[in-house]
């Protein structure tokens, strides 16, 4: 049966928390891995999974589904925590994250998860498959969209943009790319260490639709997904689109967000504890991310 | 001239004739004018032709060099089934990984110092680690693309892709061979790296000679050293046979048409046999076939004198194909030389 989705922005905000939670709990299991990234797009994950995409969780491989390609691996713990969510695998095995025979790899690999549509960890390459994917299905005359996150920092890969090319070159209308526009990556922010801006005019000169939404707003994250996702099914011009998602890293943790120093480590047990309490108490709350407070 | 050694005691005594294996079915004379020259790439790309007739599940790319690669057959019977990428190697490998995840059976080429040179993380990350079923070729490898000089001329290409887990690799030693190696690629799920030239071998051959990936055929049988190739050298290493036959040195000339899998029973069988070892390929002399056929003899127990024809750890330069392949010793006259000291390290 494909997966009941929801429309309900305050069910959405309460899956994102619960993701965020897991997320925390998986990193903090594993002693490594992304932390703010993987926070920072539990929003638009949750609204993909149980918001927008056609997917069937009892059936991984359904014909019918949308696929959905994660370019940026290294924010893993973010979809490890959706497809547990959505119960393609029981949550137990989450806190096996990076171990030796875990299928929670460090990136994501084929084959070792139901719902995982590729491998990925080196940057700038999902957009590619993404698109050998939807060429794929326009051949086929399938109907399926092809949703590509990619990361703001991915795009400083030279193939990005050659994606970004060929995507328009094969007038690949099914593609959705949603980028985790964050500003962070390893080093620092993004705009100190290769400049990206302007985004939107880049990917508008290279022929795409780009709409831009507050990443951690979940009515705006939803609502931008669903009017891609229509537009991308009814085809009205024969362009990709790209969301550029305005996100927070680290959204859900007052203390980390915004920070760049979070992109690549996990808490300790004590920083855990105390982030999963802030997350518990969030989500007693059903607070929605819109309101709390920008560092 | 060398000095001959033990071996001019045999001459006049017993002899070797230059036999080749009937059970190879190859042209009745291997040697003769007549044959018609031709590139592996025109087998590879006729063979995808043919492919594509039986099978509509196969799709190809290319990056700007539809005509060199000889994709450009494929493409004008099947345009819908056909893209060109650009110039642009490393998306070219992972749109053909997406094409793959969908069930499509993908081949690209373009010069192999592109593909697999530049894209090989994309061939790691999202060919070979996911194991999907395309079917790669880097054509213009070797020294023999010629004119165009080093940057051009992939001496790496063999190393780089044996080296990768899931990927087999095959270097076909004439046209007809390569096509046979693309169909058998096909025929074998996961992906294949197949290396092709841009200079005419004679088709020395048959449609009749047997293919099988994994398989040494030996072309000729031989007491005093066997002869170990791939590519072009398969045919240089049977002119050597035939020059060594004449001074009395009987050669055995196998053609190791796939590196990987390598087939160690028959070069550890060969090794034994002859006591006496020479590798002919046209790639640096590290990483290369050399490597694989050192690897399989040292870990059997069959080590013996051992000679490597190919690039010395150097980079080429413009020239003739065949002039540079005679340059940087890799020519029949080369292989005959590396028969001879070989011979002499038996003692």
């Amino acid at each position: 049966m494909v997966f009941k989705l929801t429309s309900s922005v305050k069910a959405l905000n309460q899956t994102a928390n619960k993701m965020r939670i897991d997320i925390i709990r998986m990193v903090c299991a594993a002693g490594s891995g992304h932390t703010a990234g993987s926070l920072g797009m539990a929003d638009v994950f949750a609204a993909l999974y149980f918001g927008i995409a056609k997917h069937d969780p009892k059936n991984p491989r359904w014909d019918g589904r949308d696929r959905i390609i994660l370019s940026n691996g290294h924010i893993c713990p973010v979809l490890y925590a959706a497809l547990a969510e959505c119960g393609y695998f029981q949550k137990e095995k989450l806190i096996t994250l990076r171990k030796l025979g875990s299928p929670l790899q460090g990136h994501p690999h084929l084959g070792a998860l139901p719902g995982i549509e590729s491998s990925s960890g080196p940057l700038g390459q999902g957009l590619s498959q993404a698109c050998g994917i939807a060429l794929a299905l326009k051949m086929d005359k399938k109907d399926n969209l092809v949703f590509c996150l990619t990361s703001d920092g991915e795009h400083q890969e030279g193939q990005t943009w050659e994606a970004a090319m060929f995507a328009s070159k094969f007038k690949l209308a099914n593609v959705v790319q949603i980028m985790d526009r964050n500003n962070i990556q390893i080093d620092g922010k993004t705009e100190d260490i290769m400049p990206l801006e302007p985004l939107r005019k880049k990917y508008e000169a290279f022929g795409w639709d780009v709409i831009e939404v507050e990443g951690n707003n979940m009515q705006k994250v939803y609502d931008a997904l669903l009017h891609a996702s229509k537009k991308a099914r009814e085809k009205p011009n024969s362009k990709p689109i790209i969301i550029i998602a305005n996100t927070i890293a680290g959204k859900g943790i007052l203390s980390i967000e915004g920070d760049y120093k979070w992109h690549g480590i996990a808490p300790k047990a004590e920083e855990a504890k105390k982030m999963i309490e802030e997350l518990e108490l969030a989500n007693k709350d059903c607070k929605t991310w819109v309101h709390a407070k920008k560092k | 001239m060398q000095d001959l050694g033990a071996c001019e005691e045999k001459i006049g005594v017993n002899m070797p004739e230059f036999v080749l294996n009937a059970e190879m079915k190859l042209a009745p004379d291997v040697f003769a004018d007549s044959l018609k020259k031709s590139p592996t790439r025109d087998g590879w790309g006729k063979a995808l032709l043919e492919l594509g007739r039986e099978n509509e599940k196969i799709v190809a790319l290319t990056a700007d060099l539809s005509g060199s690669v000889r994709t450009e057959w494929f493409e004008k019977e099947f345009p819908n089934r056909f893209f060109n990428c650009g110039v642009a190697e490393q998306n070219m490998a992972s749109v053909a990984a997406g094409l793959a995840l969908e069930g499509k059976v993908v081949f690209f080429s373009s010069f192999a110092v592109f593909s697999p040179g530049r894209n090989w993380d994309q061939i790691r990350v999202n060919i070979a680690y996911n194991n999907l079923n395309v079917k790669f070729s880097g054509a213009h490898a070797g020294i023999t693309t010629g004119p165009d000089g080093a940057t051009h001329e992939a001496l790496e290409d063999i190393a780089i892709m044996r080296v990768l887990p899931n990927v087999k690799v095959l270097v076909p030693a004439d046209s007809v061979e390569a096509g046979k190696a693309a169909k058998a690629a096909t025929r074998m799920p996961g992906p294949v790296y197949i290396r092709l030239g841009r200079e005419k071998i004679p088709e020395f051959t048959s449609a009749n000679t047997p293919f099988e990936i994994g398989k040494i055929n030996v072309l000729k049988n031989g007491a005093d050293v066997a002869i170990i190739a791939c590519g072009i050298e398969v045919f240089q290493s049977l002119i050597a046979a035939k020059k060594l036959a004449e001074k009395g040195i009987d050669a055995a000339v196998l053609n190791c048409h796939t590196i990987k899998p390598i087939d160690v029973k028959t070069i550890c069988a060969y090794a034994k046999k002859c006591g006496a070892v020479v590798v002919a390929q046209e790639h640096q002399i590290n990483g290369g076939l050399a490597s694989a056929v050192c690897e399989s003899l040292c870990e059997n127990n069959c080590v013996v004198p051992l000679v490597r024809i190919g690039m010395q750890d150097k980079f080429g330069e413009s020239g003739e194909g065949m002039q540079l392949l005679a340059h940087y010793k890799m020519d029949a006259n080369a292989i005959v030389d590396a028969c001879k000291k070989v011979i002499e390290k038996k003692k």
